[in-house]
């Protein structure tokens, strides 16, 4: 019995928030629909950490979907490089889950409610898919429907705010555009090496040195992530998304769904195209380079002039995707590592904020502007202490996680000689600090209204673990470190 | 070189979908206007793939006794099967919020949206007033 579980289970992580999301949706009661979202989510999140498990004994596991052999049926794949989006998507939306709870009710209408953990879960699944799975063309599949599912999440917000509407609607559009130039990728690569399987286009890549079909494929393709995963120019859906959807979904979206884009992004620069060197390395220096140096300072000035706290915090992201970006581009195994380093950590802690902003936004019942923080940090001392905790480890202090991410950065800059970089993310790091003590100074140095607040532990308790964790992986980082470098090893492996 | 530019007459076709697709999305200010251009967009990708399996000559992918027979790639069709699926899904989710849009603003013209939505963002900024209203709603 638990041999077929553990032999079934890179289809199980995926299977098991699409089946429950089939279920949810016939379960009109708030409270059970929840407990069965929540019960999915930890299994989920269980199963991915047997995964975990099975990784370090087998480094890889190849799973034939209904017993088709590869190169020919589709494939999942989990590998040492694929299990670190698989934790970080399961565990962040099964926390995500237990604060959605109380949130929910508060935003949507109680009728469709148990409609919003459907699609909750079915973007959950999506993103599982994407991460899991070895085959060009199942991936646009899953990319489709976890985005279409989060364009739907973030419409449920009209019901708190109308621009919820047109914030979806652009989201679709530029998503739909992103995937449909994916997939022109993916067909022109078709054309030239007739198979769709990730591992067996690497293969036939190699013997196709400067075809033009093959570089405008690795084009079309990049661009395509590229939109997903919001790296700087093409970021423009993510604030008014992140800003306008209802609290929980931008939690969830915030900390998982570009994530799994990023790693897409990885994959196909350092896995698929492993063999281009050439287009890989000018790839590398003039596009991801400049724009994520570009990202990381654009971002953070945009957040430096922004009022509403979700937006600010969405333009932040842009920022830490330009890190991560960044790290890919260096291109080194160390700094491939930093970015998956900082990618789990840039999760916990952007999970963080964005609890702690929401649930702010669900005790003064209004939109979170930097006026309406006033001298409420008085009032609500655990919500504020999470996120000042939190706001450090996003600004890289020392015994938190994000420091950890940063000394990692910068010691793979350093070390492929290019310290004009390091300088550059020091100064972008130094320049966030402004935007978090905007937050900061506002909520304890001002005199606020008298409003009294009581706690509510069924929502702080979310924030308390993801403060914990980034506490945790601020003193003790060996575990995603082994991970992010054992990942690296696995995809840069020989090339450099 | 005139025979092999007009022989690939079908890449020409998509080529000229896929840029007036484009120039819709972008171009265009109308919402509905754009969902179109989107389906026309993807509408070329379709074709491009069908494209890729069509051999000069060759039959549907059935058995048949002949040995010389060249069969047409039915890959490509089923896999546009599926991006047809994900096509009619974002098209209709697309349908479905500017009908929503148009019901929320009375317009589905992006500038008149737009213009709504900045006087409203800088009312809830400078006093969160509407949003009171709206919560109370």
């Amino acid at each position: 019995m638990i041999d077929i579980l553990i032999k079934n289970l890179p289809i199980i992580v995926v299977l098991c928030p699409l089946m429950t999301s089939l279920l949810v949706v016939l379960i009109p009661n708030i409270f059970f629909s929840w407990i069965l979202t929540t019960l999915s989510t930890f299994l989920t999140f269980l199963f991915s950490i047997l995964l975990y498990q099975e990784i370090q004994i087998h480094s890889h596991i190849s799973y034939a979907l209904g017993k088709w052999m590869p190169p020919i049926g589709i494939e999942y794949i989990i590998d040492k490089v694929a299990i670190i989006p698989v934790i970080i998507i399961s565990g962040i939306s099964f926390i995500t889950t237990i604060f959605a709870y109380k949130i929910m009710p508060e935003e949507i209408e109680k009728k469709s409610i148990s409609k919003v953990y459907s699609l909750w879960l079915l973007a959950i699944a999506g993103l599982m898919g994407l991460v899991t799975t070895g085959d060009a063309f199942n991936l646009f599949v899953f990319l489709e429907i976890s985005s279409l599912a989060s364009v739907a999440l973030v419409a449920m917000g009209a019901h708190k705010d109308k621009q919820a509407l047109v914030a979806a609607y652009n989201y679709l559009i530029i998503g739909a555009v992103g995937a449909t130039l994916y997939v022109i990728g993916v067909g022109l690569l078709y054309g030239i090496t007739g198979t769709l399987n990730m591992e067996d286009l690497t293969n036939r890549i190699s013997d196709l040195n400067n075809n033009r079909a093959l570089i405008a494929g690795f084009g079309f393709m990049i661009i395509g992530i590229m939109v997903k995963a919001a790296v700087f120019p093409l970021h423009i859906w993510l604030p008014r998304a992140y800003a306008y959807a209802p609290s929980a979904v931008s939690v969830l979206l915030a900390a998982t769904a570009t994530k799994a884009s990023l790693y897409i992004l990885a994959r196909i620069l350092f896995s698929i195209f492993e063999n281009s060197e050439n287009l890989i390395n000018n790839t590398l220096l003039f596009v991801i380079l400049p724009l994520s140096l570009l990202a990381m300072f654009a971002g953070t000035i945009m957040a430096m002039y922004e009022k509403d706290i979700k937006r600010l915090l969405a333009h932040s992201s842009v920022a830490q995707i330009g890190y991560i970006t960044l790290a890919f581009a260096i291109g080194t195994k160390a700094s491939v590592a930093a970015g998956f380093i900082h990618m789990f950590n840039h999760a916990i802690i952007k999970g963080g904020l964005f609890i702690a902003i929401t649930s702010i936004g669900f005790y003064i019942k209004k939109r979170v502007t930097i006026n309406n923080l006033s001298g409420l940090g008085k009032e609500m001392p655990i919500t504020f202490f999470c996120f000042v905790i939190c706001s450090l480890s996003l600004a890289g202090l020392p015994l938190t996680a994000g420091f950890i991410s940063k000394l990692y950065l910068i010691k793979a800059s350093i070390s492929s000689d290019d310290i004009w970089i390091a300088i550059l993310i020091l100064i972008s790091s130094a320049l966030s600090v402004v935007y978090l003590w905007k937050i900061i100074e506002v909520m304890w140095m001002r005199d606020g209204r008298k409003i009294v607040i009581k706690e509510n532990p069924t929502i702080y308790i979310s924030l308390i673990i993801v403060t914990f964790l980034n506490i945790y992986f601020g003193l003790d980082a060996s575990l995603v470190v082994n991970a992010s470098f054992e990942a690296a090893d696995k995809l840069i492996g020989d090339l450099k | 070189m005139i025979s092999s530019t007009i022989g690939i007459w079908n890449y020409w076709i998509v080529f000229c979908l896929m840029m007036i697709g484009l120039f819709l999305v972008i171009g265009r200010k109308n919402f509905l206007k754009k969902i179109v251009g989107l389906t026309i967009f993807q509408t070329s990708v379709f074709l491009l793939y069908i494209t890729f399996g069509k051999i000069k000559g060759g039959t549907p992918p059935i058995l048949n006794e002949s040995i010389n027979t060249i069969y047409s790639n039915p890959l490509p069709h089923v896999l546009i099967l599926t991006a047809i699926v994900v096509g009619v899904a974002t098209t209709a989710l697309g349908l479905s919020l500017v009908l929503r849009i148009n019901s929320e603003y009375g317009s589905i013209e992006e500038d008149d949206v737009s213009a709504q939505d900045l006087v409203d963002y800088h009312d809830d900024i400078e006093t969160g007033k509407t949003l009171d209203l709206k919560f109370k709603k």
